[in-house]
């Protein structure tokens, strides 16, 4: 059985005066999922994250959260949603607990229920410690915690996390990367991330945006979409550089010990070369397609190809 | 919902230092200003009013200048000032905004929420003024009446300032900013005819109808009528509907 589609977001586009910050971002997720949302500073993330959360209304585009249109029925949709956005939305005079008790209560948690969620969510981000103290007194990391807190405290279907690790130290970052999996069993979180190391470690899909175009969808671990393939060939007797090179649709990338990493452009290419290594007697031992890392991926889709090579 | 707000957004105007620094001034001024007024009335007035046989006494010669003075709008443009700074300005610069704008709630609740609370603030700012008066209840006879018409004149006055801040504060990022266009436009509207009226060099009935001041004035003198109470009552809403248009551009455009 196919699992909930809780978040559909198709053909969002946002424009700020004349300037497309975001245009034709479709961003899918099922229960279970956690997707990353991957791009440089300054590529439409938090705007795209916005418009799915409702909190910025989109150019062009449609909404659906749990399956309801955000647009038409914005207060039943927000129902299902909660939102870390870019800088944590606290009451700083506030104590945690009393901060997370309004956040519920927005949420429209009933009072008798909003006691127990609330401590739960303390025990979840690790805050059981800090729940009496004013959110003023607490460090960065804290805060942190304390902002995704009020976005699980209602036990919402879809957590959308806008950089939820950013300025944070690695200890930390490994906390909040643990609470992030342990989200995810029958809900949905979206994150946004510029680390590459941070969604790979983390997601089950990987949505690249650069200048606010959605430029790579798929496995964090790379592969496929638009990038040629590429083969490590080794020999028992490598041929010259020259010789490899006059075969048509065959690029050679770079030497290794005893053999070349080649990009094959053409489909015929790979029956050429395995044909001229029988006939020349180079004796072929190794070839392992290589797919590309979403490193080279995201280099590739972001900065342009002679930075990835 | 709006009431859960309401209520948390008062507790964090009382919770900053600032509101009882105003509030302490606004009393402390007030109580100054009473007390001349009485003083001046038992050195001055009194063997006055006796020797002419007036039927003039302190509710005319004490309450009235009292509840009249600019001394007091002062006051309460300075607690006005204040929740313009507050309500949605420093919301949107520390950014909690968003947890309003991504919860499942109407903006015209956030919008009752924040005015409820200014409103509350301002009524608690005003309160000691009418119970000022009440200490001299023993020493003379007061017309508990023009008393209950010069609260309800000070609460509309609070109910219309409460929406300026509402509106001012969803202007500007800055709570400085916010501040000063809710004081520029509650003075615009409380001196307008006199500007007005000025320039013409005669009495301009519009701006006369406009400004605040001259629905003010007849209910501090006890003159309850319902044109000046539906004044006060659309300019409220006025500005309350045009703060929940603000914030739906602020999302919009933000």
């Amino acid at each position: 059985m196919a699992r909930e589609l809780l978040l559909e977001a198709t053909a969002l586009g946002r424009r700020f005066g004349a300037r497309h910050a975001v245009s034709d971002v479709t961003l899918t997720a099922r229960a279970g999922d956690v997707v990353g949302l991957l791009g440089l500073n300054g590529a439409g993330k938090t705007t795209t994250l916005r418009m799915v959360c409702g909190t910025l209304a989109p150019s062009e585009g449609a909404v659906k959260l749990c399956g309801v249109d955000l647009l038409e029925r914005p207060l039943e949709a927000k129902r299902h949603l909660g939102y870390l956005p870019e800088i944590p939305p606290l009451y700083v005079d506030t104590s945690v607990r009393e901060y997370l008790d309004y956040a519920a209560m927005l949420r429209r948690v009933s009072r008798r229920r909003r006691r127990p969620m609330v401590e739960h969510a303390l025990e979840r981000s690790g805050l059981s410690d800090v729940g009496g103290r004013m959110i003023r007194n607490l460090s960065k990391g804290y805060r942190q915690r304390v902002g995704i807190a009020q976005a699980i405290v209602h036990d919402p279907e879809l957590i959308i996390l806008d950089e939820p690790t950013a300025g944070l130290d690695p200890q930390q970052v490994q906390e909040i990367r643990a609470l992030i999996r342990s989200l995810k069993q029958d809900r949905a979180v979206v994150f946004s991330s510029h680390i590459l190391g941070e969604v790979q470690a983390l997601c089950d899909r990987v949505v690249i945006l650069h200048e606010g175009r959605q430029v790579y969808e798929g496995h964090p671990e790379g592969g496929g979409a638009g990038v040629g393939s590429g083969y490590r060939l080794c020999f028992r007797s490598p041929p010259a550089l020259a010789l490899l090179s006059q075969l048509p649709g065959l690029e050679v990338v770079e030497r290794i010990p005893s053999g070349y990493r080649v990009v094959v452009h053409l489909d015929s290419a790979l029956d050429a070369l395995i044909a001229r290594s029988v006939e020349e007697g180079w004796g072929l031992q190794e070839l392992t397609p290589e797919r590309p890392t979403l490193e080279q991926v995201f280099l590739e889709l972001t900065v342009g190809r002679e930075a990835a090579a | 919902m709006t009431a859960a707000i309401a209520w948390r957004e008062l507790r964090q105007i009382l919770a900053s230092p600032l509101a009882w620094i105003v509030m302490a001034l606004a009393q402390g001024a007030a109580a100054w200003w009473f007390l001349l007024l009485v003083e001046q009335y038992r050195t001055h007035y009194e063997p006055l009013v006796v020797r002419v046989n007036s039927p003039m006494g302190v509710n005319d010669l004490v309450l009235q200048p009292f509840f009249g003075s600019a001394l007091l709008i002062g006051m309460l443009l300075l607690g006005m000032a204040l929740m313009a700074m507050r309500l949605v300005a420093d919301e949107r610069r520390t950014g909690s905004l968003q947890l309003l704008y991504a919860a499942p709630v109407a903006m015209h609740q956030i919008a009752a929420g924040k005015y409820l609370a200014a409103l509350a603030f301002l009524t608690l700012l005003l309160l000691p003024w009418v119970l000022m008066p009440l200490t001299l209840h023993g020493a003379t006879v007061l017309d508990f009446a023009r008393l209950g018409t010069a609260f309800l004149a000070l609460f509309l006055l609070a109910a219309v300032f409460a929406g300026i801040a509402l509106f001012a504060s969803t202007l500007s990022i800055q709570p400085g900013l916010a501040a000063a266009v809710a004081v520029a436009v509650a003075l615009l509207l409380l001196g307008l005819n006199s500007g007005v009226d000025a320039i013409a060099g005669r009495d301009d009935p519009l701006a006369d109808y406009l400004a605040l001041l001259s629905h003010y004035q007849p209910l501090v003198q006890g003159m309850v009528s319902s044109m000046d109470i539906a004044y006060f009552l659309l300019l409220t809403v006025g500005f309350f509907g045009f703060a929940v248009h603000r914030l739906e551009i602020l999302r919009l455009q933000a």
